[in-house]
């Protein structure tokens, strides 16, 4: 482990901090962050009282390692000084004119002495620009570490963040995660007293509850803090045990006879949750009866990994297998291996069959028949049930296979309305009320079974793709158009009711329905604009408003978040259009490849100087005729050139090349400059004003179609 | 013991005999199980209006637990209308309470360093009794076994002693030591002598098969929404009461304080809540029927809430006013002069 060879550098004289709070178990879901957040504290704690070493403070800080297990968190500070330097300082006071009046010193003069602790005949004068004042040094004794962080670590504990917080004792003093069982705390061989929550800090900790049982341990110091640990059964470094688990995961897994090639299904957020809820790992294989392979394999999975937080295994091809692998929080033996097993296969065998009869039963009543059913399956309260959703959003569908027909796009209507008037019915499925993370899937799975076609199958259990930055968008356009009709229903009426996210607000996850709308239209082949969603949803004028600053927000994200954009090429492309969204990718994707090249900086820059010339004057008429410039001069030569390239870069947008076609542009560059060098646009003379603007305005407008280069930021 | 019942796991009656001795031997009180319908010995008095108000108070019980939507007419093996809780609640929970229920898990025979044992969080909450908590669900070899709750709210009102709740499931924990698939097949007594077995299906499986009918075929739900109105307004009509008798200024002001306070104490809170209770049946009962719509669930759930927070404000209230005033009755004696 890399991590500790930080013991084995020569060691100086510098004791190390070991700082441990003993916990009842935290919550898997914070333990990482609240880990990472004790050692910042506890670093920025050690700087800001300067206890750490002068250089090595300056230049590297206090290097520093975190521990943490279900019951611990723990951080090890290295090179930590045991004592603040002395702190000399100079405070200056009264006016010298103030502080003595006929030679004696006024009560100024004594108050002053008073507050900095020497005698006013020990009192200095200094010189400053206002004149001379009385002044005294004063030299602050430095407290010893150990004193500095009894004090003030407990503060730090206090602050840690933590979702959800409690009280245990009476009286309720302080609220943390979970109750404090201990403290350990530190500073090389010493005990650093630090009390929290009724604890006051020892050498003491604790052990795999199991394995190691209640005796108390006495940790001797921070260096073999974490060697002890492991002999009492506890791996404190996480990171470690991550690794351990996923070397029993594979050797657990290479140990399978029944299946080729078998793989547990790689599970990164699984992972991180079980390494969480252990001290000292183990992976156990267990089976189930392969009859439970009859079930999608979508609710075999989400039952292991949701519910049981069981890894699934694969065979070579892919396909799922009749075993499970638990981690459990104890070394497993022959003697124990058989036991836990059994367990955990009841447990399984339990919840299988549970879902094989809600899979059954459901079967009972097709989806068809269920419409009728959702009228009782409240959407919101003032939009009413899901069956009117159903009917709205059918609608809506409609309207935009109509658009998307007449621009080409072949999309099976029939199939599109019989996905939008079922896609909701499997809210009334037992299945679904069991295992809520998984509405449109099971909804999909139950319309293929029952003999509805692929296409309508397949939008249906589509239609929350995508869920989530990670997510592919749905798989078919009519898949893209259910999602998107759905979303834009409720998005706009939701709007309607004024029920718009505001600030961190967001109750209806609006936001996340915007973002897979701009992915969708961005993503996918439907020939679909913005605009197109927005009026087939029918706002009123001022809602079409509020709609469009909403989406504008939401492609504004997608393009710095979901494409790495920076945010001036993120303005400049949206400026010059955010309506056809693949187009606009396009364009900012080109605007991204160029901005780098010097002549493009420098038109951008241009341009932004051109644009200002623009706003000052006034200028707004729409540059119709240009006059003719005589040849040779500045403006002749922009012109002429603009005119050549004019019709190049109209070619090269045409074909959406639009990285040819801001090369092009950027070679405009030495008429710019020449033009500016040469020529004062606010000539006295109006006439010559009026065509040297004519001619910028032309410029300007010719070249904005594709990006707004006044946007680029070109300073620095 | 007799040889035919040696080394064989604990059957039913001996797992809630073993659970009630330690819990006993570490000052519990043992209370009975409550005599009205409820849906989990939280909603027991013992637990929903003790952990209320400063008084300390170690308690445990066995409450069968209804959840009329969850029968199954006994053909699922796993799941019950009526199941069985063990039910702990500690006010204050002492220091090493984690440590206490491991024992109790020891004390009924398991073995932990033969087993996987994890404390994963899980926060409980009780929106229609204004009650959270946070803690965990306990989980043995994969399966849930307890659920245990350090409880914060109440009634809607912060608590001060915290209490710590441990509600074992008894039917689970059963099937956990006695390996078996079906909750029917549970041994709930072993003849010392002959050694002859009686499972929980020959005990309760008619329970389960009438219940469930009565629950999902039988119930009359225009009788079911005439008892709930009714419980509805008898309960409210005592809380309407309440705010009189146990109005602070007017007892302070009372001419005959003697015979007010009195009042005050007998004031029946307890009656008020069993008629919340009886609501909160009569709407699971409704439920299981399908006989409340979505729409009219959240109206019809904010009514019972009513019910239940208003009683569990009067009870606090009322525990405040008699303590208040036993104490000062308790002065009185002394204060007189002796002439």
């Amino acid at each position: 482990m890399g991590a500790f060879n930080l013991y084995q550098h020569p060691r100086n004289q510098m004791p190390d901090l070991l700082f441990e709070i003993g916990l009842e178990e935290v919550p898997a879901r914070m333990i990482a962050s609240a880990q990472a957040e004790l050692l910042r504290r506890t670093q920025a704690l050690l700087a800001r009282e300067q206890l750490v070493a002068g250089e090595a403070g300056a230049s590297a800080g206090s290097a520093g390692l975190s521990f943490s297990t279900p019951r611990r968190l723990a951080v090890v500070v290295r090179d930590v000084l045991t004592q603040q330097p002395d702190l000399t300082e100079e405070i200056t006071g009264p006016a010298v004119k103030i502080a003595f009046k006929d030679g004696k010193p006024t009560a100024a003069a004594e108050a002053f002495a008073r507050k900095s602790g020497v005698p006013v005949n020990e009192l200095k004068t200094i010189t400053t620009p206002k004149g001379e004042y009385l002044a005294a040094s004063t030299t602050r004794k430095g407290r010893s570490a150990a004193e500095v962080l009894a004090t003030e670590l407990p503060k730090e504990i206090a602050a840690l963040y933590w979702a959800k917080n409690m009280y245990w004792r009476p009286g309720k003093p302080e609220r943390f995660v979970r109750p404090v069982l201990w403290l350990v705390c530190l500073l090389g061989e010493e005990i650093v007293p630090v009390e929290f929550a009724g604890r006051r800090a020892d050498r003491v900790t604790y052990g795999h509850r199991v394995l190691h049982g209640h005796a108390p341990m006495a940790i001797t110091a921070p260096s073999t803090y974490h060697s002890q640990m492991e002999a009492a059964f506890v791996l404190v470094d996480v990171e470690a045990r991550r690794q351990r688990i996923r070397k029993a995961l594979d050797r657990t897994t290479r140990a399978i006879q029944t299946i080729a090639g078998p793989r547990w299904r790689e599970d990164e957020a699984l992972v991180d949750a079980v390494t969480h809820l252990c001290e000292w790992p183990d992976v156990l294989l267990g089976n189930f009866e392969p009859a439970y392979l009859a079930l999608p394999e979508e609710v075999l999975v989400t039952v292991m990994r949701d519910h049981q937080k069981y890894f699934a295994i694969e065979d070579g091809e892919g396909r799922l297998a009749a075993h499970f692998l638990a981690v459990t929080n104890i070394a497993l033996s022959e003697e124990n291996a058989p036991i836990i097993r059994q367990g955990n296969e009841r447990v399984l065998r339990a919840r299988f069959n549970d879902a094989r009869f809600f899979w059954e039963f459901d079967q009972r009543t097709p989806l068809v028949d269920r419409v009728a059913l959702l009228e009782n399956v409240t959407f919101q309260k003032d939009l009413g049930s899901y069956a009117k959703k159903s009917e709205r959003v059918r609608t809506l569908a409609a309207a935009l296979v109509a658009v998307a027909a007449e621009r080409g796009a072949t999309l099976d209507a029939g199939a599109v309305d019989q996905a939008a008037m079922l896609a909701k019915t499997d809210l009334t499925t037992e299945l679904v009320k069991e295992f809520t993370e998984l509405q449109g899937i099971i909804g999909g799975l139950y319309a293929a079974s029952q003999g509805l076609s692929s296409t309508v199958a397949d939008a249906i259990y589509d239609q929350y793709l995508p869920a989530s930055a990670g997510d592919a968008i749905p798989r078919s356009a009519e898949g893209c158009l259910l999602g998107l009709a759905d979303r834009m229903d409720s998005i706009a009426n939701m709007f309607a009711l004024g029920m718009e996210p505001s600030g961190s607000k967001d109750p209806f996850a609006l936001r996340r329905a915007g973002n897979a709308i701009v992915r969708i239209l961005a993503e996918s082949s439907l020939p679909l604009k913005l605009s197109d969603v927005l009026q087939a949803a029918a706002p009123s004028a001022e809602g079409l408003a509020r709609l469009q600053a909403f989406f504008a927000e939401r492609i504004d994200f997608y393009l710095r978040e979901g494409r790495s954009q920076a945010y001036d090429v993120v303005q400049a492309a949206m400026a010059a259009g955010a309506d056809d969204l693949r187009d606009l990718c396009a364009r900012s994707q080109a605007v991204s490849e160029v901005r780098g090249g010097d002549d493009f900086l420098a038109v951008s820059a241009a341009f932004k100087r051109m644009k200002n010339i623009l706003a000052q004057a006034g200028f707004t008429s729409s540059p119709g005729v240009v006059a003719s410039y005589a040849a040779g001069s500045p403006e002749g030569e922009l012109h002429l050139k603009y005119t050549e390239l004019h019709a190049r870069v109209a070619e090269l947008r045409e074909r959406r090349a639009y990285r040819e076609a801001l090369e092009a542009i950027a070679t405009i560059r030495p008429q710019v400059d020449a033009f500016f060098e040469r020529v004062m646009v606010m000539d006295p003379d109006p006439e010559i004003r009026l065509q040297r603007l004519s001619l910028l305005a032309f410029v300007v407008q010719g070249f904005s179609s594709i990006a707004d280069f006044s946007e680029i930021v070109t300073a620095g | 013991m007799s040889s035919v019942v040696a080394n064989k796991p604990l059957t039913f009656q001996e797992l809630l005999f073993a659970l009630q001795r330690f819990w006993s031997e570490h000052g519990c009180v043992l209370q009975q199980p409550y005599d009205l319908e409820v849906g989990a010995g939280t909603m027991s008095p013992d637990t929903f209006l003790r952990v209320l108000g400063p008084a300390p108070i170690n308690i445990a019980y066995a409450q069968p637990s209804r959840r009329p939507a969850d029968g199954r007419y006994g053909e699922n093996p796993n799941r019950l209308f009526r199941h069985t809780q063990l039910q702990v609640i500690l006010k204050p929970p002492p220091e090493n309470v984690q440590e206490l229920y491991l024992q109790s898990l020891e004390a009924i025979g398991i073995d932990l360093s033969q087993h996987d044992i994890k404390f994963e969080e899980d926060n409980w909450e009780w929106p229609v009794g204004g009650a959270w908590g946070v803690g965990w669900q306990v989980m043995l070899d994969g399966q849930e076994i307890t659920q245990f709750t350090y409880f914060q709210q109440c009634g809607g009102m912060d608590l001060d002693p915290i209490s710590g709740e441990i509600t074992y499931g008894l039917e689970r924990i059963a099937q956990f030591l006695q390996d078996l698939d079906s909750i029917y097949d549970i041994v709930w007594l072993r003849d010392p002598v002959n050694g002859r077995e009686l499972t929980y299906g020959e005990v309760r499986l008619h329970e389960e098969q009438q219940f469930s009918a009565y629950s999902f075929d039988y119930a009359d739900i225009p009788s079911l929404w005439q008892h709930l109105n009714l419980y509805e307004a008898e309960c409210k009509a005592l809380l309407e009461r309440a705010r009189t008798t146990l109005d602070e200024k007017r007892l302070a002001e009372s001419a005959n304080p003697q015979a007010d306070q009195l009042a005050a104490l007998r004031f029946p809170t307890l009656g008020a809540y069993e008629l919340a209770l009886k609501c909160s049946h009569a709407f699971n009962l409704l439920d299981a029927r399908g006989a409340i719509s979505v729409t009219e669930r959240v109206g019809v759930m904010a009514r019972i809430r009513n019910l239940i927070v208003g009683v569990a404000k009067v009870y606090a209230e009322q525990q405040r006013l008699t303590v208040t005033s036993r104490a000062a009755t308790a002065v009185e004696p002394v204060a007189q002069p002796a002439a």
